[in-house]
């Protein structure tokens, strides 16, 4: 049914991790971006709390379950407005929360049983992107040779999210750097593994309070069983594919932290108009509105319909249909979108904007990655024309 | 239930439309463009699938089905998408029926009902917009005094579709400074109706100034008598219904850049192939999805009877840059071509100025 109230489990799940973003993030945000690469203990509290658990193994092709309780959102659905919360509260200690890294997502989706006992619980990054290899991620040239019961994996690893706080990284590697993307696999490395080191972590624009890092591997020994997946090299891209396709789920959750980033930011400039006397009655012709009213309604609209493109490819999710285009349309609006709202805010705030006694200068640094990592907004709209033209890598590049 | 694909029956009024559009409102929207017309039996043809009287008892002619914002929308962009000029005569009826419907008195709606729901197309019409620069819904120039039994209108009003052909023009007029609404039937000798406008858009479409000079009704013709009507919502599902317009015709524009730009062969390949021309073409395709999304939100705030001032403004003033956006790209991606009236294009690029602009043109 084409119907955009939101259900009463959804305001449900809104508001008590409104309390949570609200309550624990938010208050220790600044300390955390002034205080770059130190250790926010404050996230151990949700330590032992499952953020990424796994359903039932489903075979390829197998619809996902819809949510048994039609008053119950799916879990896509309910994702997505936890991640806007918890971005509105701090966009950097989101994604430092224990045990809720990018490789989590991975092992959750394609670890063996037994990989999934002995990774399961422990804290994972993933080590995808290189010097010479970013959004061409089907470049990249770590890699993966078999050494009798060993794999032996040489390369160097960018841009790695918990580098530092983790436990244990899922890189990319090729075992079959002529074979293209058919070669490229997924590898479990843990922490302490002979000729697996943390060379250096970045200094950033924003989302100060993450740790980004590189890696270096040389000659790092891993058990043969540390190959994510099943053992057996494939001899086709279904791998590659396999993993580019969860990104059909993570792209509206980056969605999500961008609506959440921006969110902030005009939920703050709401309060200082309203506290400078201006009345906002969404009624009066935008034309005959101050320029900081204008500008204030439609950033707001903007969010809006970042918000509802996220909310659309997450319930598409849940309902078990193809949301490939969705999906990169979610994080394509989304990502820009929040990211000139947080400018446009810390403009329409004048001084408020500029300094670093109010949090608006640092939503503004905090948003632009979102137009950036996980397929940058570029690749987005590649992806989205390719889609809606029905054209080949080839024919649009 | 909440969710973003169209029910059964949502999809099945949607086909219906679609038909129409297909078959008679696409193939001829240029010439009822050039000429300047659009021909009754056309408007017939629409009126005979029922959406206008759809949500109106039985007693009064209709089919008494329940009402329905979202449904409203979902036609309203799939006509548009043929043309937003036909969409616009096409539903007219509503921006009178709904009103009287929903916040008239008993006796207003025995009295107003059956003729506008007849066998045949018959479309009476609202006045809102005023020819000033500071032209606020909220905030009228028109007034409306109390005296003796009677209103007094006077003011100007201008895009008022239809006006001279309407039997009845409901006036948004401020009464003790608030905006309410006002049946003015046509013939009241202080009723003007002017020369038919010209305008940049909907050329198809006759819209009339009209002058009120006091202009005398009885008191029980104001909507909804002593206690009046709430005028907000009358505006809020004004709002709603301009950014489902929108969504049509952009989606129109957007689609039909698409397939140009595949067939377009240039230094030896479809320019679709070209990033440039691409991007703008991604970019019109979310930004439809996007106008849509937000006049189903306000639409479907309006269904469950929630105030829906805060969500239909965000969805017009939001609808009124993206369409612009979205049919200038339309133009650009056809070149030289895009600026030719034989191309739909050009059509759609006037029409969507008026997005930000016009008020009670259509309902939800």
């Amino acid at each position: 049914m084409a119907f955009l109230e939101p259900p009463p489990d959804l305001i449900k799940v809104r508001e008590g991790m409104q309390n949570v973003a609200a309550s624990m993030l938010r208050p220790i945000s600044r300390k955390y971006d002034e205080e770059e690469h130190t250790y926010p203990k404050e996230l151990d509290a949700f330590r032992g709390i499952q953020v990424m658990g796994r359903a039932k193994k489903k075979k390829d092709g197998e619809k996902k379950d819809k949510p048994k309780d039609p008053d119950k959102i799916g879990q896509n659905l309910g994702t997505v407005v936890t991640v806007e919360e918890m971005c509105w509260g701090d966009c950097g200690l989101m994604l430092s929360i224990p045990n809720a890294g990018l490789g989590n997502a991975a092992i959750s989706a394609v670890a063996t049983d037994e990989q999934l006992e002995r990774f399961g619980k422990k804290w994972a990054a993933m080590a995808i992107t290189e010097a010479e290899s970013g959004s061409d991620a089907g470049s990249i040239s770590t890699t993966a040779d078999l050494d009798g019961d060993s794999w032996v994996l040489n390369g160097e690893k960018i841009f790695v999210t918990c580098a530092d706080r983790c436990d244990c990284v899922v890189v990319w590697a090729t075992v079959d750097k002529e074979a293209g993307k058919a070669g490229i696999k997924s590898f479990v490395v843990e922490k302490g593994t002979p000729g697996f080191t943390l060379d250096h972590l970045e200094h950033k624009l924003g989302i100060r309070a993450s740790d980004t890092g590189t890696f270096v591997l040389n000659n790092c020994r891993i058990p043969k069983e540390n190959i994510l997946g099943s053992p057996e090299v494939k001899q086709t891209t279904e791998g590659f594919k396999g993993v580019m396709k969860t990104f059909d789920n993570t792209r509206p959750m980056v969605a999500a932290m961008a609506v959440g980033v921006a969110r902030a930011s005009l939920d703050f400039t709401r309060e200082k108009l309203e506290q400078a006397g201006e009345k906002l009655d969404y009624s009066k012709s935008p034309n005959n509105c101050s320029a900081r009213q204008k500008d204030y309604y439609m950033a707001e609209a903007t969010l809006e319909a970042m918000r509802l493109l996220t909310w659309r490819a997450a319930w598409m999710a849940d309902n078990g249909d193809f949301n490939n285009l969705e999906a990169s349309m979610s994080k394509a609006k989304a990502g820009r979108g929040g990211t000139l709202i947080t400018q446009k805010c810390a403009e329409i705030l004048g001084p408020l904007g500029i300094t670093t006694k109010e949090l608006a200068e640092k939503w503004m640094r905090d948003s632009k990655i979102l137009d950036i990592f996980e397929g940058t907004g570029q690749i987005q709209h590649l992806i989205i024309a390719r889609n809606v033209l029905k054209l080949s890598r080839s024919q649009l590049q | 239930m909440f969710g973003f694909s169209l029910t059964k029956e949502q999809k099945m009024v949607k086909a219906s439309f679609a038909e129409v559009v297909r078959d008679i409102v696409a193939p001829n929207a240029h010439d009822m463009d050039e000429s300047r017309q659009i021909p009754a039996d056309y408007l017939e043809k629409a009126w005979e699938l029922g959406a206008c009287v759809a949500a109106v008892p039985g007693e009064f002619g209709g089919d008494g089905m329940e009402y329905s914002p979202m449904l409203n929308a979902v036609v309203l962009e799939e006509l548009a998408a043929g043309d937003m000029a036909f969409a616009v005569a096409a539903m007219l009826p509503s921006i009178f029926i709904n009103p009287v419907l929903e916040m008239g008195t008993d006796k207003q709606k025995k009295q107003y009902l059956p003729g506008s729901c007849g066998e045949k197309y018959q479309a009476s019409t609202a006045a809102v917009c005023e020819p000033r620069l500071d032209f606020d819904a909220m905030s009228l120039a028109a007034t409306a005094v109390k005296k003796n039994g009677s209103y007094i209108l006077n003011g100007q009003k201008c895009f008022v579709p239809k006006a001279a052909s309407a039997p009845n023009i409901l006036v948004a007029a401020q009464l003790d400074g608030k905006p309410q609404l006002f049946i003015v039937k046509a013939g009241n000798p202080g009723l003007v109706v002017g020369q038919r406008e010209k305008n940049i858009g909907l050329y198809a479409l006759d819209t009339y100034e009209i002058t009120l000079k006091d202009c005398q009704i009885p008191a029980e013709d104001r909507l909804g008598q002593e206690e009046g009507c709430n005028y907000s919502r009358f505006i809020q599902k004004g709002r709603a219904a301009v950014a489902a317009l929108a969504a049509g015709e952009c989606r129109a524009s957007f689609e039909q850049a698409r397939d140009y730009a595949k067939k377009r062969v240039q230094f030896g390949e479809p320019i679709a192939y070209r990033q440039s021309v691409a991007f703008m073409i991604a970019e019109m395709a979310y930004e439809v999805d996007c106008i849509r999304l937000l006049a189903w939100k306000a639409a479907s705030a309006l269904e469950v009877g929630r105030d829906a001032t805060r969500d239909a403004y965000l969805a017009k003033i939001y609808a009124g840059e993206s369409a612009m956006k979205v049919c200038d790209y339309g133009v650009q991606v056809l070149g030289g071509h895009g600026y030719i009236r034989d191309y739909p294009q050009e059509r759609r690029y006037r029409n969507s100025r008026g997005v930000a602009t016009w008020e009670g043109l259509a309902t939800v």
